[in-house]
């Protein structure tokens, strides 16, 4: 349901305190602050009896139904009423859906079929379930308010007491499978230090209240639900550690850490350094309008990457000149004065477009996309290109365009007349075929500039398929290979003198941010809740030390030792932190 | 049978708050609102589930439909309402 946090640090126990003692786990932190205390389980849902015989009166039964989800609605709604303004929202909107006739609608489908009435709301629930699941993203993630609203309706319809927290009375962190909005809005926050889910993502309500609330919290924490209740845990909001049974001594020094931490990211600002004055500019990487004005409105220095596959995924039709302009208007007129790196459309046999779509591949990875899409539709192109200049021009933003998936110097030299033939002023090309990465000096010498896109060209060069999680340690951004080819790409820019940054994740790690500015990399674009821990690791670090990070990185044989080898020699000043 | 298309003004698209807003002011009109996207099935537009499973996003076009007294009135109020950023209000 919720999607894995590409990690840098598969393979690797986390924290500086693994080893013997309390056992440490790694979550995802999505609310800071670092919490201690007993562990209250959430009771589970209440699920229908697995025996229950089918109804003798439909419409009796259909008439319970009906009451058990408007008995639900009301007691949201008048939980709605006890609480603030986003929990009050979330509450409402959750009892619109108790309240759905699309519901009720399949329930009675279900009892024609032969369920029960319990039987009959789970499947009329699982039914949408299913659905939104499909639709993935944030859909998917609306799956628990959905089936919060089937486990109540259940509870009402059998008459059993509703899932949820339990009462008690010293404070305690709150574990659950994956909190519903009704349980997350009415936590006491005197009594809740922390909340820790199995389930979840950084967009859940869990994570999106929890925050409001200031209350720390970890999701996606493996084997959270199987925590005794009463078992002490230790828990950072920040780096997602999760420590069961620590001593005293560890609880103190990750209060001691974070606080540390909050300090030292709350003390500097502007633009991003090394402690010797080379500058590596810190850059976002957003997806769309609401991206851009959130990214705006932040201490860094513009966008590194705006993945403009939004404009045209959902469109039936190609998107007009005016369509565009308008959408990146939107997207640049935050960044008056700043850049805003742009990746023109990126699509191919995986994301295909309704409009442009060139039939099915065996090999989407390696098919006709990016620009290769472009070249077989250069009225695609042209069509972006003339509205980001147009957009460009308008608000004031340093716009620079660049192709993905580009291998050649022809195909480089083809895309920079294109762009410059729209009125733009600078082309760059996006770095994340092997090929193009061994002889950047011959790609990069046709553009203005070059973007590693680590995710990718890690895909590439070690031939794994991003879509495939048990992969995930060869897609490792710490492997040695996939360092070698950033390093000679690197050498092939600063040859012909071209700027070269990185957006993939692997920006906004701190330690690796420090070996690919080692490497040679000129800016670094992440997502920008990352932007304050690497601004701090690069203002610890000379050249000379992430040049000599990089060389420790490269003569590791194996990508953890990479990161244990880097780790052990960065600055302890943040790796204390970490 | 009144019938309207309207751009997705919402930042976020046709769900969460806006779709909560959306459903409850078809639902104040009283009559049979149907929503789509442009050559697909319509659903009913006083459903919360059926209007965020239809997915609408940003810039994405809908059209309308009601039948009955004060359709048209009913049908640019709503039209009027999906033409704002309602996740921004």
């Amino acid at each position: 349901m919720a999607t894995t946090e590409p990690s840098a640090q598969s393979g690797v126990e986390s924290g500086p305190e693994s080893g013997a003692g309390p056992e440490t786990r790694q979550g995802i932190g999505v609310s800071p602050g670092t919490a201690y205390g007993p562990v209250v389980q959430v009771a589970p849902p209440v699920r229908p009896p697995a025996d229950e015989p089918p109804v003798d009166d439909q419409e009796a039964a259909l008439g319970d139904v009906k009451a058990a989800f408007e008995a639900v609605a009301v007691s949201l709604e008048e939980r709605a009423t006890r609480v603030e303004d986003t929990a009050q929202q979330i509450l409402k909107a959750t009892a619109l859906i108790a309240r759905d006739k699309g519901l009720v609608k399949a329930a009675a489908k279900q009892l024609e079929a032969g369920k029960g009435r319990a039987g009959a709301i789970a499947g009329a629930i699982e039914q949408y379930a299913a659905q939104f699941e499909a639709l993935g993203g944030y859909f998917a993630e609306r799956v628990a308010d959905l089936r919060d609203v089937g486990s109540r309706a259940v509870a009402a319809v059998l008459g059993v007491p509703a899932p949820g927290v339990p009462h008690f009375t010293d404070p305690s962190v709150v574990v659950a499978e994956d909190l519903a909005p009704a349980e997350t809005a009415t936590l006491d926050r005197a009594l809740v230090v922390g909340i820790i889910t199995e389930a979840g993502g950084r967009t859940s309500h869990t994570a999106i209240l929890a925050a409001q609330m200031g209350i720390p919290a970890v999701v996606q924490l493996a084997g959270a639900t199987t925590l005794e209740p009463g078992t002490h845990v230790a828990l950072d909001g920040d780096t997602g550690e999760v420590t069961i049974e620590p001593d005293l001594e560890l609880v103190e020094q990750q209060r001691a850490r974070a606080a540390r931490r909050t300090e030292a990211l709350g003390r500097l600002s502007g633009a991003g350094a090394t402690s010797d004055g080379l500058a590596v500019a810190l850059l976002a990487n957003i997806g769309g309008v609401d991206d851009a004005v959130a990214a705006g409105a932040l201490d860094l220095e513009g966008v590194g990457l705006f993945r403009t596959e939004f404009v045209y995924l959902s469109a039936t039709k190609a998107p007009t000149v005016e369509e565009q302009t308008q959408i990146y208007r939107d997207v640049f007129a935050p960044f008056e004065g700043r850049r805003v790196v742009v990746r023109t459309l990126d699509a191919g046999a995986d994301k295909p477009l309704k409009f442009a779509d060139l039939g099915p591949e065996e090999n989407p990875a390696l098919g006709r996309r990016g620009l290769r899409l472009s070249a077989e539709r250069p009225d695609l192109l042209d069509a972006q290109l003339e509205a980001l200049a147009i957009a460009a021009r308008e608000t004031g933003a340093d716009v620079r365009v660049m192709a993905p998936m580009v291998a050649t110097a022809e195909e480089a030299a083809w895309f920079a007349r294109r762009v410059r033939e729209n009125g733009l002023p600078k082309a760059g090309v996006m770095i994340e075929v092997p090929g193009a990465a061994l002889r950047a000096r011959d790609v990069l010498g046709e553009v203005d500039f070059g973007s590693l896109g680590t995710n990718d060209l890690a895909q590439y060069t070690m031939a794994a398929d991003r879509m495939q999680g048990a992969l995930s340690d060869l897609l490792d951004p710490w492997q040695p290979a996939v360092l070698d080819v950033v390093g000679i790409a690197c050498e092939g820019a600063r040859t012909v003198e071209r700027p070269i940054g990185v957006c993939g994740e692997s920006a906004g790690d701190p330690l690796l941010a420090l070996v690919l500015v080692g490497l040679g990399v000129t800016s670094l674009s992440m997502a920008p809740s990352k932007v304050p821990v690497v601004r701090l690791a690069l203002s610890l670090h000379t050249e000379a030390e992430c040049q000599r990070l990089a060389q420790i990185a490269r003569e590791s044989r194996t990508a953890v030792d990479a990161m244990g080898a880097v780790r052990e020699a960065a600055s302890s000043e943040l790796t204390d932190l970490l | 049978m009144a019938t309207r298309t309207v751009t997705i003004a919402s930042s976020v698209g046709l769900h969460a708050r806006p779709a909560a807003l959306f459903v409850e002011a078809a639902s104040n009109t009283g009559l049979d609102v149907e929503i789509a996207k442009p050559g697909e099935d319509p659903v009913d537009a006083t459903s919360i589930l059926g209007v965020m499973a239809l997915g609408a996003k940003y810039g994405e076009e809908v059209v309308l439909t009601a039948e009955g007294d004060g359709a048209d009135e009913a049908l640019d109020s709503l039209v009027a309402l999906l033409s704002r950023d309602l996740d921004a209000e």
